[in-house]
């Protein structure tokens, strides 16, 4: 089974963030990066895909500045086989653009199975993979929290409000990866060794026009300062009059 | 005069909270920008026409409806065909879904299918001139980036919860429709939706939330959270990663950036400290109370209104006087 996983890399999430020059953008001082949260499930779901049912082989794919290299070697460490940069000096904030030049790259590739973390966390839009799906015409199954693959096709569980869904599919197939299905291995020393010597091919990525694009960001506004209604069971009478009086939620 | 497009999501043959969020969304656009109509798209099995009149009190003035028996449940290459051939169809100027696990996996098929780029999980937007201008957290919630999206039509998907739906009481026109590609012939097929839990309110749909974390020391004692629920009568009960982890609580219910995120009018948290993961699922509800033994503990930085103390005693007695204060309504 032929596996292309999308990655992408993004700041560590737990670090304090400050707006940069230009307002549109973290300032980069002091930022870590690493796999993005999902995309590092989906690197684990493709790597025992391939364990389980072999023969196959696992490409890594991210799409951005020479950094993303660092990215990709991470995921080679993990145990993917092959690794594909597709260079472009920003990143835009367009899924559409991205899932272009991704998917002018998957669509000949002759890949059973194409995975994506559900969305990236820093950029949140969680549009590429299927947008990407589209664009190679194969069918999609978006968030999934369990993946079988049997011959020719599969079946997921997708998580609803309340709920989950058993879908079926065929293959080829866009899926994209939700927390719960497999938690992602640490490279190995021998994995880190290895992943060296692996193939990374740098091609140019080709995105189209951009139109979703960031025009500022911000810090969220603090929440009007709260306060302490009081301490104990004796504060309750105090609380229910003020979420009548003031708030109007009861 | 250019209309606006909503998609009313149903599930289970009954209207969905967010549907009417995505209506009134769209009737709040087409308001500002001078009129039009808005055009709400409602899909589903045999009866789901029964639901359309219902969606006049969001500010739909038409409402099409696609009733198959092959639709009863969600078929995303179905519904985003229908959706595409509709948007295609009309002059629509916008075209608004909600940031539901169905939506967000359904506006991205159809914005791929119209060529055009989307903005995703909106918590507010404005129409500017050839732009639809949006606020979209990012960064689990530690950024709020102002979107920009241009061409025609902008879609874009609403956090649930984030618009505040506006009685605008119509009797909308019902068109009959009918789904732009032969349900037996969908690839991605739904074949089992299973129920989780009991029959309690969804946590996208409660105006309430009540929500527990490890202060409640062991799963038995959500039942005190249960209760609490109860006692508003129209509040869902969610949990933090740490309790889901553990067991204690269905993932489902998680509440936070790797689970649920939710803006109900009131967000209870006892026994929660407040974890960024955990206030990047919740710190946009509108009012939110935190019960807490450590009065530093994060989650009074965010809480409108907090009690120190030891949740055991406080929350039976919040209990009792939530009940009261509904029974006397």
């Amino acid at each position: 089974m032929k596996i292309a996983v999308c990655i992408k890399r993004v700041p560590d999430m737990d670090l304090r963030f400050s707006i940069g020059a230009g307002g549109k953008a973290l300032d980069p001082a002091g930022l870590k990066y690493d796999i993005a949260d999902f995309d590092g499930y989906a690197v684990e779901v493709g790597l025992r895909l391939v364990e389980q049912q072999g023969p196959g082989e696992v490409t890594v794919i991210s799409v951005g500045p020479a950094a993303v290299q660092e990215t990709l070697r991470k995921a080679l460490g993990m145990g993917a086989d092959r690794a594909i940069q597709l260079a472009a000096d920003e990143l835009p904030f367009d899924g559409l653009a991205i899932a272009r030049a991704l998917a002018a790259e998957l669509k000949d590739g002759g890949y059973d199975l194409v995975l994506f973390g559900r969305m990236a966390t820093d950029s949140a839009n969680q549009t590429v993979g299927p947008m990407t799906a589209h664009l190679m015409g194969v069918p999609c199954v978006t968030a999934v929290s369990r993946l079988d693959i049997v011959a020719g096709g599969g079946t997921a569980e997708r998580q609803l409000e309340g709920a989950s869904e058993t879908v079926a599919f065929p293959l080829p197939a866009v899926v994209t990866i939700d927390e719960g299905v497999a938690r992602p291995r640490l490279p190995s020393l021998k994995g880190i060794m290895a992943a060296k010597k692996k193939p990374l091919d740098v091609r140019p990525a080709q995105f189209g026009e951009a139109r979703l694009t960031v025009q500022s960001i911000a810090l969220p506004p603090d929440r009007p300062p709260g306060r302490i209604v009081g301490e104990g069971a004796d504060a309750v009478p105090e609380l229910v009059r003020l979420l009548q009086t003031e708030a109007k939620v009861l | 005069m250019a209309n606006t497009f909503a998609f009313a999501e149903s599930r289970g043959g009954d209207l969905r909270k967010v549907a009417f969020e995505a209506v009134s969304a769209a009737r709040q656009a087409a308001d500002a920008t001078g009129g039009g109509e808005v055009h709400a798209l409602l899909i589903g099995g045999p009866g789901i026409g029964d639901k359309a009149a219902a969606l006049g009190r969001a500010g739909a003035d038409v409402v099409v409806v696609v009733e198959h028996a092959g639709l009863a449940r969600y078929s995303p290459e179905v519904f985003a065909a229908t959706a595409a051939a509709r948007l295609r169809a009309g002059s629509y100027r916008a075209a608004f879904f909600t940031a539901s696990a169905e939506g967000r996996d359904l506006a991205p098929r159809v914005a791929a299918a119209l060529d055009v780029s989307m903005a995703s999980d909106l918590t507010g937007f404005a129409i500017e001139g050839d732009a639809l201008v949006g606020q979209h957290p990012t960064h689990i919630g530690k950024i709020i980036t102002t979107v920009r999206l241009t061409g025609t039509p902008a879609v874009a998907t609403l956090r649930p919860g984030a618009v505040t739906v506006v009685e605008a009481a119509r009797t909308p026109r019902v068109e009959q429709g009918a789904p732009a590609m032969d349900p037996a012939a969908a690839r991605v097929v739904v074949t089992a939706i299973g129920a989780k839990g009991d029959a309690q309110l969804d946590l996208a749909d409660a105006p309430v939330i009540v929500a527990g974390g490890r202060g409640l020391r062991e799963a038995a004692n959500f039942a005190l959270v249960e209760a609490l629920a109860a006692a508003f009568g129209n509040a869902a009960v969610g949990a933090t990663r740490a309790v889901t982890d553990d067991g204690w609580r269905d993932p489902t219910t998680q509440i936070g950036q790797t689970g649920r995120i939710v803006s109900p009018d009131l967000y209870v948290a006892v026994g929660i400290s407040g974890a960024v993961q955990h206030l990047a699922g919740m710190r946009t509800s509108k009012t939110i109370v935190a019960i807490n033994k450590d009065k530093d503990a994060p989650i009074f930085k965010v809480a409108d209104y907090g009690i120190v103390g030891d949740l055991f005693e406080i929350v039976p007695r919040l209990t009792d006087e939530v009940r009261k204060a509904r029974a006397a309504q």
